[in-house]
């Protein structure tokens, strides 16, 4: 496939898995923040193909595994109410929550759909004006503009059955939890490009600063994440630690200034609760007072729901990179996709779903 | 008969949930824990797409499938041609050449009779093209709203050459797995209708009989020790149940997978594997690996085979166990799915 194949070629590969190789002298610890690119590794085996000096720990950047039990308990409440039809990306529905998940609610007799935009949701409720639509806007700073441009949108055309329930999280405020917490292991950073596309580069410069880690923009093919590697290794291996742009098909520093734009028209920023990590100050997205009657939590009134998350889940280490999935005692036996204990096992884009259904036994 | 009702697999659910029907995981545990152990028979046993009965001295294939997708009118296709299809290419698994069909109709009140004429039009041209009759039917008529329109069900029987035996059971370590084309056509088709997406390029279904590709290998001297179409659940489902039920491994080259572009970038777009996407025109064969050469240049030549393709082996090692060999020549496995491919946030 165009622009696909070019970035999943054996061939292309060689030379860079050998250049890696031939500039490492010592061991070193790099986090790939996003889901996505967890995925990639461990799909095409990306980190059998490295020297074994090189340890990849998988971050926190998988936006259905950090999303509040709280939230999806309050995502099932509004959903099994039978004058809403609730709609969602589709890796949000079997996310479970203390009791639930959206697909029991939709074969309970909920109205339950998948959409792959939000303003598939807006046509929803323009289409339906006797019911009350609901979006689940989750996501990083990738999903902000297009669900921002959803509620900019119904408020334009006076829809007023429509709403979000906002699930939105910031990469830069979890990097700093990740880089401040006593029990750090990582030496450097390959940064989400999707996040960068919109966000610009901008808010890395001061962490890599701070940290002393140098930081990688790199995107989600093999041939991106090898070359993303290379040059967080080049640098840790100098001494450097400067943000760096792998992904300069598509990022520029200053990201996509109108996108941004709309998001702070819509949004404030806020403090966040992240799942198995807990609160983050000011490391979410809120909608803004002037479109509080978008608010899903303010029209359905949530206030105290939400359940306890299962004790034996230890995502939340997971996703700080403290421990693999693997070194969880309920990875594989208590917690499996079949019954998932915690978002990352469940996500497409969980770690502990990446080792479970790639490496569940010893491939040789 | 000994009826068993006693539950051998726990289940996460208390309800049917729509992965139920997925042709992952939860679709297995539910058989397991539901109907095999209710209705135990050794030919349920024997796990294939079609039984295989003994009936006065002649071998005979039956097997029946009900059909409800939605759109019924697809890129490539409709329900009706699908619910020939699907059951023909069953018989022809189970290496029989189709003979009769039988089809039942659920229709619901205010359904056009003008679309079930079409329906039926392409179900009785369906059937000419494979050579089988529908000689016997069913129609109930349910009330408005619990029916989506139609549903189709089809059962099939079909005659069993002598001393034949294809199954999981037979399928040996060295055997070679090939696909009688590309895979993922038809899910991407049905999805495209159904979600309102439009790709950069249109996919119709593979939507078609297998029997002739069948018929092809049988008559060329090839006797595969395994065949099964590639629906629910695509390639990843078929390898993975027939590496359960054989008890051996099965290890396949990812790049030499045939997927079409317009395939693999919907797929790439959205988010999911067009291994685990369903096919309704594919197969795949088991083949002793000395015949493999020659199975392929068979598929080849006959009509629904031009794309035919050897995609890997059969191994001793991690019996029960499919391994793919990615591009970049790391192994991973290829699981079954948990539930169903849900698209993706990003």
């Amino acid at each position: 496939m165009r622009f696909v194949d070019e970035y999943r070629d054996a061939a292309a590969a060689r030379p860079w898995i050998e250049a890696i190789r031939a500039l490492v002298t010592r061991p070193w610890a790099i986090m790939e923040v996003c889901g996505g690119q967890t995925h990639s590794i461990v799909r095409f085996g990306i980190d059998e193909l490295l020297p074994p000096e090189i340890r990849l720990i998988h971050g926190p950047g998988c936006p259905v595994c950090v999303t509040p039990v709280e939230l999806v308990d309050k995502a099932v409440a509004i959903a099994s109410r039978p004058d809403v039809i609730f709609c969602s990306f589709g890796d949000m529905l079997r996310v479970p929550g203390s009791g639930s998940d959206l697909l029991e609610v939709k074969s309970r007799g909920g109205d339950v759909r998948i959409v792959y935009s939000p303003l598939d949701a807006l046509k929803v409720a323009q289409d339906n004006p006797l019911r009350k639509v609901v979006f689940f806007a989750v996501g990083f700073e990738t999903t902000a503009p297009a669900n921002a441009m959803a509620v900019a949108e119904a408020r334009r055309r006076g829809l007023s059955n429509f709403s979000v329930l906002v699930s939105h999280v910031l990469v830069p405020p979890a990097l700093e939890a990740v880089l401040s917490s006593p029990q750090r292991q990582v030496d450097g950073l390959l940064a989400a490009g999707h996040v960068c596309a919109i966000m610009g580069t901008g808010e890395y410069e001061p962490i890599a600063k701070r940290h002393r880690v140098p930081i990688v923009v790199t995107a989600f093919e093999p041939l991106d994440l090898l070359q993303g590697i290379h040059m967080v290794i080049r640098q840790l291996e100098e001494g450097r630690h400067e943000v760096e742009n792998q992904y300069d098909r598509l990022v520029r520093p200053e990201g996509n200034l109108p996108a941004r734009e709309l998001v702070r028209e819509v949004f404030r920023v806020k403090d966040r609760a992240w799942r198995g990590i807990g609160v983050i100050p000011m490391s979410g997205l809120g909608l803004r007072e002037a479109y509080a009657a978008f608010d899903a939590e303010r029209v359905f009134d949530v206030e105290g729901v939400g359940g306890p998350e299962s004790p034996h889940c230890r995502s939340g280490l997971v996703l700080q990179g403290i421990i693999r999935p693997r070194e969880c005692p309920a990875f594989g036996t208590l917690c499996t996709p079949d019954n998932p204990l915690g978002a990352t096992m469940v996500s497409n884009e969980g770690a502990c779903a990446a080792y479970y259904r790639y490496r569940r036994h010893a491939t040789d | 008969m000994d009826f068993q009702l006693n539950c051998p697999v726990p289940l996460r659910h208390d309800t049917i949930q729509m992965a139920h029907g997925g042709g992952g995981r939860m679709m297995r545990d539910l058989l397991e824990a539901v109907m095999l152990p209710a209705f135990r028979s050794e030919a349920l046993d024997a796990r294939h797409d079609a039984a295989v009965l003994s009936v006065d001295g002649c071998r005979l294939a039956f097997t029946t499938d009900t059909y409800v997708v939605r759109p019924r009118f697809f890129p490539g296709g409709n329900i009706g041609e699908l619910a020939v299809y699907g059951t023909v290419n069953d018989l022809a698994m189970a290496g029989a050449r189709p003979l009769y069909l039988s089809v039942g109709m659920v229709l619901e009140e205010g359904y056009a009779i003008e679309e079930l004429r079409r329906v039926v039009a392409s179900m009785k041209a369906a059937a000419d093209r494979c050579g089988v009759s529908i000689v016997t039917g069913d129609t109930k008529v349910v009330d408005r709203g619990k029916g989506d329109g139609l549903y189709l069900n089809t059962a099939g029987i079909g005659a069993v050459p002598r001393g034949l035996q294809v199954g999981p059971a037979q399928v040996r370590p060295g055997d070679a797995v090939l696909v009688s084309g590309d895979v993922g056509r038809h899910g991407v088709a049905v999805m495209s209708v159904r979600e309102g997406i439009a790709f950069g390029t249109p996919v119709e279904s593979d939507c078609g009989p297998l029997h002739g590709l069948v018929r092809a290998l049988l008559d060329g001297g090839v006797a595969p020790t395994c065949l099964r179409d590639a629906t629910r659940g695509g390639l990843a489902a078929v390898l993975n149940e027939i590496a359960t039920d054989g008890r051996v491994g099965v290890e396949v080259l990812e790049a030499d997978i045939p997927v079409i572009p317009g395939v693999e970038g919907a797929c790439e777009m959205l988010g999911l594997d067009p291994l685990y996407v369903a096919c309704e025109g594919r197969m795949v064969a088991f083949v002793p690996g000395d015949a493999a050469a020659r199975a392929l240049e068979i598929l080849r030549a006959t009509p629904g085979g031009e794309g035919a393709a050897r995609i890997g082996t059969v191994t001793e090692k991690g019996p029960g166990t499919v391994i793919l060999r990615t591009r970049l020549g790391t192994r991973r496995i290829l699981d079954l799915l948990s539930g169903e491919q849900l698209p993706r946030i990003c």
